[in-house]
């Protein structure tokens, strides 16, 4: 994950095919026959969730791999995933929201779907500010590892919710009829090069991320290997 | 273009924005981890001088 030359190659990928999707999204895909032109906003909105619930994923796995092994990178991968999943889960409930205002006449319902969605952004707010307020110590890195595991139980539950309880919240991608949404093949197009755009815009915030809180501890670590040899220098005995 | 543009150019925007300002926070955050890695190079180079003036010098090769 250290490789520059990886995260350059993902940094300009990553332009290129946002440049793509946005010229998909606004020229090439026709909106919805119901939801008019607000539809739109579905081609990134459901990328986000998809990055988002994927963050909170490698979160769990993260945190599983850091109570089993104790390995101070797992932490820092966990702590890299939960930040970058944060960003994404924000816009996923902001997009939504604004998408709703023109649909369902209101900026925001307690549907099922958005309220779950919404206690899993809180989790992962507590995460981050045990994270941000704590000092980096393995008691703090194992009540993350908890924390990140428990919250990632709320993303399957986002996921089947609109088929478990009554929901106004759309099922696009597969329906309750169990057929998918998108009637258009240029639909799927725009919303596969969204989906890939969004996935390597993740791969690349998560691999800058990661090496950072890499480095980090690398620099902890001889910060306290300095401050030893210092002092055993300075002592005249 | 439709009666709902300002939500779906609201919603892009957001997008757009957010995404640039996390990229400006990573980029500061890498800024500052620069500024700290320099910080523990000098001491680790001060450290290194203060151990090799405590040190009988080595001979010289050749000499």
């Amino acid at each position: 994950m250290n490789n520059p030359t990886i995260r350059n190659w993902l940094g300009f990928s990553t332009l290129a095919l946002m440049l793509v999707s946005l010229f998909m999204v606004f020229d090439y895909v026709p909106p919805d026959a119901e939801m008019g032109i607000a539809q739109l906003i579905f081609y990134f909105h459901v990328p986000l969730a998809w990055v988002a619930f994927a963050s909170f994923g490698l979160v769990a796995i993260a945190g599983i791999f850091y109570l089993w092994l104790g390995d101070q990178l797992w932490d820092d991968l966990g702590y890299a995933a939960a930040e970058t999943g944060m960003v994404f889960c924000t816009l996923v409930i902001v997009t939504g929201s604004i998408w709703a205002k023109p649909i369902w006449g209101t900026w925001w319902t307690w549907d099922s779907r958005l309220t779950m969605t919404f206690i899993l952004w809180l989790m992962y707010g507590g995460y981050l500010m045990l994270r941000a307020s704590a000092d980096d110590t393995p008691q703090v890195a194992r009540f993350g590892a908890v924390i990140g595991i428990v919250a990632a139980m709320d993303v399957p539950i986002v996921i089947v919710s609109v088929r478990m309880w009554r929901t106004i919240h759309p099922a696009v991608l597969v329906t309750k009829q169990g057929t998918h949404g998108l009637e258009d093949p240029r639909m799927v197009w725009t919303l596969l090069v969204s989906l890939t755009a969004f996935t390597l815009l993740w791969a690349w915030f998560l691999m800058l991320r990661f090496t950072q809180l890499r480095t980090r501890s690398r620099m902890a670590w001889l910060a306290g290997r300095i401050a030893l040899a210092t002092a055993v220098a300075s002592d005249p005995k | 273009m439709g009666a709902h543009f300002g939500y779906l150019f609201a919603a892009y925007s957001i997008i757009f924005i957010v995404i640039f300002l996390y990229v400006m926070l990573i980029w500061r955050r890498q800024a500052a981890l620069d500024a700290e890695l320099r910080t523990l190079e000098a001491r680790m180079a001060a450290l290194t001088e203060h151990s090799a003036a405590g040190r009988p010098s080595e001979p010289r090769s050749g000499a």
